[in-house]
């Protein structure tokens, strides 16, 4: 019998995911232990930690990354400079976005409810209704982020495949925990679910055939074997192809966006923040790691496809987007077009389209987490009122945060001295300096297309008299305070002075095969 | 101090910031900040500007940050310490602090005092910047800044409409203006792909290399700009309508800083405008043009300020006439307008003592008698009457003259024509600054009923005393120091001496005989006083009386046609290409109603739309292989 060698792993290196894991593990006994009157306070404070502390051990990883020891366990996971951007974006994002998560000011007991399957309008969906809330949310946030987190640093396809699960799994759940709205929130979840299962099979499958073209599923093997394999390519394009469509559903691509708007508005409002920021960065940077390290050399091949596919979903958003009633859905297709933007940016292929993508990733997590925030504020005696016509005339009565709204409105939509003008610039920059000008041409028309739905809000807001049912905007408490703070400076810094960012990105942008 | 000019900068402009920020909050102690603010600039102004005079390169420059780069383009957010924009420093801070402790007083009982003080901060920021950029971008970004601070402070007032129309009579004429600069800046880099002034291969270091044709344009379009903001023909209309602002706008920024910015922006450009003798003549014509306009309609104006302003425009005709003249005369347009930043912020400020103990009167037919009842007001007047209108030994006398001497210099026939509007204009000034003078403080009482005219208190006086021992010695101090400290700005410009026409010792006595004729005339017909109501006169007086018709001019020949460019220009947006974007929008609206239909909220459809998603990449993806 062979000697079985264990492989080499370096727990430092790891630590980031590893300390969110165990925070999760730490977080689900506390559920058992701790009295629940301190409980979300201790959870909360738990996961700020973890965080806090995970990204601390990113950022002193940071310099010593050298092409020896960024791969570890085997070659299963590549912590390298892109990696641990996209770690340290995803912790940043992911500890703004948590702060939502503990808000208990807004509505008794918080945005959550503990048990999500339990039936509509039954005896005990009533009790739970004004029960003191669920805290089973932070761990399964952990675990999700611990997932992203490894879904980004996978360095084969099969350990990818399990981060997808990983993160994936806990989300669902998290969608069917809205306090308000039950139906739509268990609707949204079971929804995102299927799909979602099924996208999985799609991506398992793809392994399955280029295992079959590669014999291989890391990366380096399959940049090998594109390189230089005699074997007929169809099975690498199948496999590239189905591949490709499970990481799509993530980043909500069209066609494959279809449960992004229904996800968006059903699942509780902090959720879909997190989602609308953690999710697409962590899929978009599973993405640009099989395209660039994986499978570059069959760049001459896929880049028409997917940019057939970028117009689409730049189409399918911004027009969409016009005829949105909802703000939770308006936003939703926002998030479709600006998922086409980013696609832009990486089907660019070269360092710059790298960068660009970081850039835009970061800066578009700041200002989407800090609209949703302020969505969440806007509430009436059913919880809030996310329909449009519901926040006519909204600046007469709150001028500050109509005022902040704007801003990030125009930052969605790329005006100057926003972080959202910096972003788009520098993606359609690099697609030019990568030759596919066609796709900035359709990024700009569909721009002006979709700066129609932000400015109707605007107009909306401003010029309309406020009716009998504008609601008024709920005073936030110091968490949500912090993060409409916190996204909106980042917002404005980010558009004002990008160069600290812009570097770091540049630096970031160099994979290790 | 030399490395770090910023603060200059930075210290008013956050200090007006809070001012406004603030709101209310700020009210009771608001306006000591304000007052604080450009003090403090002062102070270290004068550090730098003490530090400067002890080094031999005389130029300090610093590159804060990179400010615009794109392309070819990059452009630092960079500033330049220099005897030039030295002076300016020590003028725009010493003068402003001067009249912001004024306004304390003069503003005390407007209930938007902190707003006030905030737009009057920001000026001084944006004033400063101007001048301390060390290239045209940043020249620009303060020249719209103080455009911005102006408007807002002509029509700070905005509930009366004269004031709310004089703001935008400014802020339209200043676009006109502000278009040429732009264009200039433009052309600039187009030529020489470089806005900065020096090192690098600046634009001054390589004007040789453009053609005469192109430097005749740049300069045009630069002169345009400075017309605008300094209120010189053909622009100078908004500038005595700009009166409707509080007195210590009109006595700072309308009289001693902002306005001169234009003379600064030549001042500043010397190498190119001494490329091109044309254009040297073009600058002169219009100082003299301005110079004698200015003159003739301040001497049948009634309102206190807009004579003041008349005058303005007539003294800053005078310091475009020492800058076109170039070589020598630059440095004398520049101690004319320091003098004259003195002594004109001093009458401004005197005039809104008088308008203070005399219920905001304005008409001078409505005064009288009043040296009297304000005797520190009338004295301080006093002396900047002598100075303007230069009485030796007053500080307009060592200015102006020079200027006039100059213009005698030229060497041709032209000598003659400026020389001789130069001279003119001088006897000019001493009537009708002599007609002002004698109608409000001497002669009968005119006053209207109710009238009890008293002295201002001490924070509105001391500013006065203060500016009027400048008017009495700046000029004697600066004529030969003020000069050679200029002499590193200017040493490049080549000087083509002529023998003046007449000779010097001459024009000093025509110059003082035609100013004591013109005072005495004045004088004379004036000291018993003037009837109540402008009388019926001849065509001239009447003429000058409605501005020269410029005003008429303006709306017959710009506003008119103008209005039917709007119109037509209106009815093709509202026909044409509203129809098209209606059109395309209808179209997205309609693509977008019927996409929707598809997002039927059924998984089932969903995960269909999903796989037919998929059977497209996947072909599509053999397809390019296959093709």
């Amino acid at each position: 019998m062979p000697e079985l060698k264990l492989p080499d792993i370096d727990y430092a290196a790891l630590l980031p995911m590893l300390i969110l894991f165990g925070a999760a593990c730490v977080g689900v006994l506390i559920e058992g232990f701790v009295p629940r009157s301190v409980r979300n306070m201790v959870q909360l404070v738990l996961s700020l930690a973890a965080m806090v502390a995970a990204l601390v051990f990113v950022i002193r990883r940071a310099g010593e990354v050298t092409a020896e020891n960024a791969a570890t366990i085997g070659g299963a996971i590549m912590i390298d400079n892109m990696g641990l951007f996209m770690e340290g974006a995803l912790l940043v994002l992911g500890l703004v976005s948590l702060l939502l998560f503990g808000e208990r000011t807004l509505e008794r007991g918080g945005a959550f409810v503990p048990h999500a399957a339990v039936t509509v309008g039954s005896e005990r969906d009533r009790e739970q209704a004004v029960d003191s809330g669920a805290t089973e949310v932070y761990p399964l946030a952990l675990f999700s982020l611990g997932g992203m987190l490894m879904f980004v640093t996978a360095n084969d396809l099969l350990t990818m495949f399990v981060a997808l699960e990983v993160f994936s799994l806990p989300l669902y759940l998290m969608c069917a925990l809205a306090r308000r709205k039950r139906l739509l929130s268990q609707e949204s979840a079971l929804k995102y679910f299927l799909l979602g299962a099924y996208a999985s099979a799609f991506f398992l499958f793809g392994v399955a055939m280029i295992y079959g073209f590669a014999k291989g599923v890391d990366f380096r093997a399959i940049h090998e074997a594109v390189r230089g394999s005699e074997t007929s390519p169809t099975l690498l394009l199948i496999g590239l192809a189905l591949v490709a469509i499970g990481l799509l559903f993530k980043i909500a691509a069209a066609p494959f966006h279809v449960w992004t708007p229904d996800v968006y508005q059903g699942a509780p409002t902090p959720v879909t923040a997190f989602m609308a920021a953690c999710t697409k960065a962590a899929a978009f940077g599973a993405l640009l790691r099989v395209l660039y390290v994986g499978f570059d050399g069959a760049k001459w091949h896929f880049t028409p496809v997917l940019g057939a596919v970028a117009v689409l979903t730049m189409l399918v958003g911004a027009v969409l987007a016009v005829t949105q009633t909802d703000l939770k859905r308006l936003l939703a297709y926002s998030s479709v077009a600006n998922a086409g933007y980013l696609m832009v940016g990486l089907l660019g292929g070269n360092k710059d389209g790298l960068s660009s993508t970081l850039f835009y990733l970061v800066a578009y997590g700041f200002t989407v987490i800090a609209a949703f925030a302020l969505v969440s504020l806007v509430r009436d005696a059913d919880g809030e009122a996310t329909h449009l016509s519901r926040w006519a005339g909204l600046g007469r009565r709150s001028p500050l945060f109509a005022g902040i709204f704007t801003f990030l409105l125009l930052a969605f939509a790329g005006i100057p001295l926003t972080s959202g003008f910096m972003a788009k610039f520098g993606v359609f920059g690099a697609a030019i300096a990568g030759d596919q000008t066609w796709l900035v041409i359709f990024g700009v028309l569909t721009s002006i297309v979709l700066a129609f739905p932000y400015l109707r809000v605007v107009v909306m807001m401003w010029l309309s008299e406020p009716g009998e049912t504008t609601p008024s905007v709920s005073i936030p408490g110091v968490l949500t305070s912090a993060v409409l703070g916190i996204g909106t400076v980042a917002t404005l810094l980010l558009g004002v002075l990008p160069g600290p960012l812009l570097e770091l990105a540049d630096q970031a942008s160099s994979f290790i095969r | 101090m030399l490395t770090s000019l910023w603060l200059l900068i930075a210290i008013p402009f956050v200090s007006g910031g809070l001012l406004l920020l603030l709101g209310r909050r700020a009210d009771r102690w608001g306006h000591w900040l304000g007052v604080l603010a450009p003090a403090v600039s002062f102070v270290l102004g004068l550090i730098a500007f003490v530090q400067l005079g002890g080094r031999s390169d005389k130029a300090v420059e610093q590159n804060l940050w990179s400010f615009i780069a794109v392309g070819d383009l990059k452009i630092d957010f960079g500033l330049l310490f220099d005897p030039l924009s030295g002076v300016f420093v020590l003028l725009i801070t010493g003068v402003g602090s001067l009249i912001h402790l004024y306004a304390v007083g003069y503003m005390a009982h407007d209930e938007r005092r902190r707003t006030f003080f905030g737009y009057f901060n920001i000026f001084v920021a944006a004033m400063l910047l101007l001048v301390l950029g060390n290239n045209y971008v940043m020249l620009y970004l303060g020249w719209e800044g103080v455009g911005l601070a102006s408007y807002l402070l002509i029509s700070f007032w905005f509930n009366r409409p004269s004031a709310a129309t004089a703001g935008k009579k400014a802020f339209i004429m200043n676009r006109v203006g502000d278009a040429g600069f732009a264009l200039a800046i433009f052309l600039l880099f187009k030529e020489l792909g470089t806005v900065k002034y020096t090192g690098d291969g600046g634009v001054f270091e390589s004007v040789g290399q453009l053609s005469q044709g192109t430097v005749l344009m740049v300069g045009i379009l630069l002169l345009l700009g400075a017309c605008g903001k300094s209120g010189q023909f053909p622009l100078q209309a908004w500038l005595p309508d700009a009166m409707e602002g509080p007195t210590p706008v009109s006595a700072l920024i309308h009289a001693a800083t902002m306005v001169t910015a234009g003379v600064y922006l030549i001042a500043r450009s010397n190498p190119i405008f001494s490329a091109n003798p044309t254009l040297q003549v073009i600058v002169v014509s219009v100082g003299a043009i301005t110079l004698l306009i200015g003159c003739i309609i301040g001497a049948a104006k009634d309102d206190i300020k807009r004579v003041l302003a008349w005058s303005t425009v007539s003294q800053i005709g005078y310091m475009f006439l020492g800058v076109g003249l170039g070589g020598g005369a630059y440095a004398l347009a520049i101690i004319h307008l320091l003098a004259h930043g003195f002594f004109k912020a001093n009458m401004f400020l005197g005039a809104g003592s008088v308008m203070h103990g005399m219920q905001d009167q304005v008409d001078i037919r409505r005064f009288g008698g009043l040296s009297k009842h304000m005797k520190i007001t009338w004295l301080t007047f006093m002396m900047g009457w002598l100075a303007i209108i230069g009485i030796p030994p007053l500080s307009g006398y060592f200015t102006k003259e020079p200027i006039i001497a100059a213009a005698f210099e030229r060497g041709d026939w032209t000598s003659w024509l400026f020389g001789g509007a130069a001279l003119l204009g001088a006897g000019l000034t001493a009537f009708y600054m002599t007609r002002l003078f004698v109608l409000t403080f001497h002669g009968p009482k005119r006053w209207t009923e109710g009238q009890h005219p008293h002295e201002s208190p001490a924070i509105m006086w001391i500013p006065l005393v203060l500016l009027a021992i400048g008017s009495v010695v700046a000029g004697f101090l600066m004529k030969t120091s003020v000069v050679t400290w200029l002499n590193p700005v200017f040493e490049g410009v080549e000087t083509a001496h002529h023998e003046s026409v007449i000779p010097h010792s001459l024009i000093n006595i025509l110059g003082i005989a035609f100013t004591v004729i013109g005072a005495g005339l004045a004088w004379m017909l004036f000291q018993r006083g003037t009837a109540l109501m402008p009388e019926p006169a001849g065509p001239v007086v009447t003429a000058a009386r409605n501005n020269l018709y410029t005003d008429a001019f303006n709306e017959v020949v710009f506003e008119k046609p103008g209005r039917w460019l709007t119109r037509a220009l209106v009815y093709v947006d509202n026909k044409g290409v509203d129809g098209l974007v209606n059109g395309l929008a209808a179209l997205v609206g309609g693509g977008s109603g019927r996409l929707r239909r598809l997002q039927t909220g059924f998984v089932r459809s969903y995960a269909l739309s999903m796989l037919a998603g998929g059977v497209l990449v996947l072909g599509a993806l053999l397809a390019v292989r296959l093709g």
